[in-house]
């Protein structure tokens, strides 16, 4: 594979703790640009592998390079290209809107009217430019994920991390959520975002499904549900999960 | 450069928006240093004493009246049995008890040896000396008015002439305050930075700042120059109270003493930092570091004098920080040392607190 296409490389990745293998020889390409799904239920070892593709946790072993760069040697290289947005929330809840934005914005080494611009572009996007000084605690679970999304992407990254984006939103909020995913991606990043809504799935270019720490199945949804005879993702996720507990 | 400025500007906005914590850095320790200084005291003013008068005569009433006239002294109870007075020692009512035995006039004027004998509740060791002391000094002071009279010659074979340099008064306060401004310096230090680091890997955010290209040193910079400001901002405070409250004399270079304070806490800070980079919560830092104050606190030579501890304990404090800086703070305010008689514990400080730093440096993991 070409190295100019590829956002993200892993082969053979492999995580252990103690006698516990959270991820099992994970092999997988991401393309530039793409939306990658990161499938599996909760415990197959998503967060695990978004941690080690983000340099956040050292892998057992595997060759693993993203943005270019092996994950092993040069990690701090690694975290100048991505942006990662956790499952726990992140920002200041003490803080306003703009003084988180102003706070990652010049950890990342952005000049100050850049960041002034990039962030009222973004609130303005998002409408809610008149909450700039507003206190994030004050502000609805829905609205803070959508800023914490904006926060990952303000230093606009090669690839940005989502780990598990939309877990508690309600599902208008997640379909605004995933028009804003589509917006970045059309920028050119590319997007790499766990899940357990199968139904977010059909969202993504392609997807992979972990079970049990292992990578199941992995290819664009259309394909996906061609191969497993299933009407939407849910059916070929609870058939692959059923397969491995069968055998 | 530019990076630490935007963790700083941030801590800054956390903690004035923090409405308990303003309160906890700015006014307890006021209240502390009002509190500790007045309270804390190695002065024995109130010795409640019993006497036992088994002579009844001019000579033992006359010595008895010496310590009904002295102000350290409150005669709680006398009369002629001991055994009453042991009574009294039992259930706390009196410290100490004198018992003078009949016959005492007659020996004292015959030349046989007069037997007093003082009966001190040395629970406390250090005050039962102190009593003890008092109470000889008033003997001797009358056994030397009575061999005057008898036999004018014996008197003052030796002039003993003495004074108390630096706190001429032997006033317990400019001697504890010093020592409690450098408590209040050393928990802020220790504590603020510290928990500070351990919060945001309890909220999480910690992980945010991880996968920023943020180099470690920038992080531990940012973390502890809001709080090294604050601390200082702190020794500012405690310093006029004492000015203004306690009238503490402050002989030296107020800029020697922030000097040295500036110094002191990179090593505080240094040690609570690099404590917050091997706990996950806030409760085993604070743990961990109260473990580690304790044993500075007491062994540092805020209470008790450093120079009557063991040779190996006095060895151990080579790396308590707060015996330097208290040896150094009291030097300075009292004795008015300057730069030239602190520079070879400055320099160790100094030396100390770039090793806590870089340790907490080196211990800070962005990659687990």
């Amino acid at each position: 594979m070409n190295n100019a296409e590829t956002a993200i490389e892993a082969k053979d990745m492999v995580k252990r703790f103690g006698s516990f293998i959270a991820n099992d020889h994970l092999t997988f390409s991401v393309y530039k640009g793409e939306i990658f799904g990161f499938l599996g239920a909760n415990g197959a070892g998503k967060t695990t592998a978004i941690r080690i593709l983000c340099g956040l946790s050292k892998p057992t072993s595997g060759e693993i390079r993203v943005a270019g760069f092996n994950v092993f040697t040069e990690t701090e290289k690694i975290k100048k290209h991505i942006g990662y947005m956790s499952q726990r929330f992140s920002l200041y809840e003490d803080l306003t809107v703009f003084e988180n934005f102003r706070f990652y914005g010049g950890i990342y080494g952005m000049s100050r009217s850049a960041i002034r611009e990039k962030t009222s572009e973004m609130l303005g996007k998002l409408g809610i430019t008149e909450l700039r000084n507003t206190i994030i605690a004050s502000l609805p679970l829905g609205i803070r994920q959508k800023l914490a999304f904006s926060v990952a992407i303000m230093h606009t990254p090669e690839i940005v991390f989502l780990d598990e984006p939309t877990g508690g939103v309600d599902p208008i909020t997640r379909r605004q959520f995933w028009t804003m995913i589509y917006e970045a991606a059309a920028s050119g990043i590319t997007v790499f975002v766990t899940t357990h809504y199968m139904d977010e799935a059909e969202y993504c270019n392609r997807v992979s499904i972990m079970v049990d720490g292992r990578i199941e199945a992995l290819d664009t949804p259309a394909k996906l549900k061609a191969r497993y005879e299933a009407a939407s993702m849910n059916d070929v996720f609870i058939k692959l999960a059923r397969n491995t507990i069968e055998k | 450069m530019r990076t630490i400025f935007y963790i700083v500007q941030k801590e800054f906005l956390q903690v004035f928006r923090n409405r308990m914590m303003l309160p906890i850095i700015f006014v307890i320790p006021v209240v502390q240093l009002l509190i500790l200084s007045y309270a804390v005291t190695f002065e024995i003013k109130n010795i409640n004493l019993y006497v036992v008068d088994n002579d009844n005569t001019v000579s033992s009433r006359s010595l008895l009246e010496h310590f009904r006239s002295s102000p350290f002294y409150h005669i709680t109870g006398q009369g002629t049995n001991s055994r009453l007075g042991m009574e009294y020692l039992q259930k706390g009512k009196a410290h100490q008890m004198v018992v003078l035995l009949p016959g005492f006039e007659k020996n004292l004027v015959t030349g046989a040896p007069a037997r007093v004998q003082v009966i001190n509740d040395a629970i406390n060791g250090s005050a039962a000396a102190l009593m003890n002391a008092y109470t000889m000094s008033i003997i001797s002071d009358y056994n030397k008015t009575i061999i005057t009279r008898v036999l004018p010659a014996a008197a003052s074979p030796m002039n003993v002439c003495w004074s108390f340099w630096f706190n001429p008064e032997l006033d317990y306060k400019t001697y504890m305050v010093p020592g409690i401004l450098v408590l209040l310096v050393t928990i802020i230090g220790m504590f603020l930075a510290g928990m500070n680091v351990v919060r945001e890997k309890e909220i999480g955010t910690i992980e945010q700042i991880n996968v920023t290209p943020i180099r470690k040193y920038q992080f531990i910079a940012g973390k502890l120059i809001p709080f090294w400001i604050i601390a200082l901002f702190e020794l500012a405070i405690g310093l006029l109270a004492a000015r203004l409250i306690f009238d503490i004399p402050l002989l030296g270079n107020i800029f020697l003493i922030f000097f040295i304070a500036s110094v002191y806490l990179l090593v505080v800070m240094g040690i609570g930092l690099f404590l917050s980079t091997i706990t996950n919560t806030q409760q085993q830092s604070m743990f961990l570091a109260w473990f580690v104050l304790v044993i500075f606190i007491l062994m540092s030579g805020l209470f008790t004098p450093v120079e009557s501890m063991p040779q190996w304990a006095r060895s151990l404090n080579v790396v308590n920080p707060i015996a330097y800086f208290i040896a150094m703070i009291r030097m300075v305010m009292l004795k008015g040392s300057g730069f030239q008689h602190v520079s070879d514990k400055l320099g160790l400080l100094f030396i100390y607190g770039i090793a806590m730093l870089s340790l907490a440096v080196w211990r800070y993991r962005k990659t687990t």
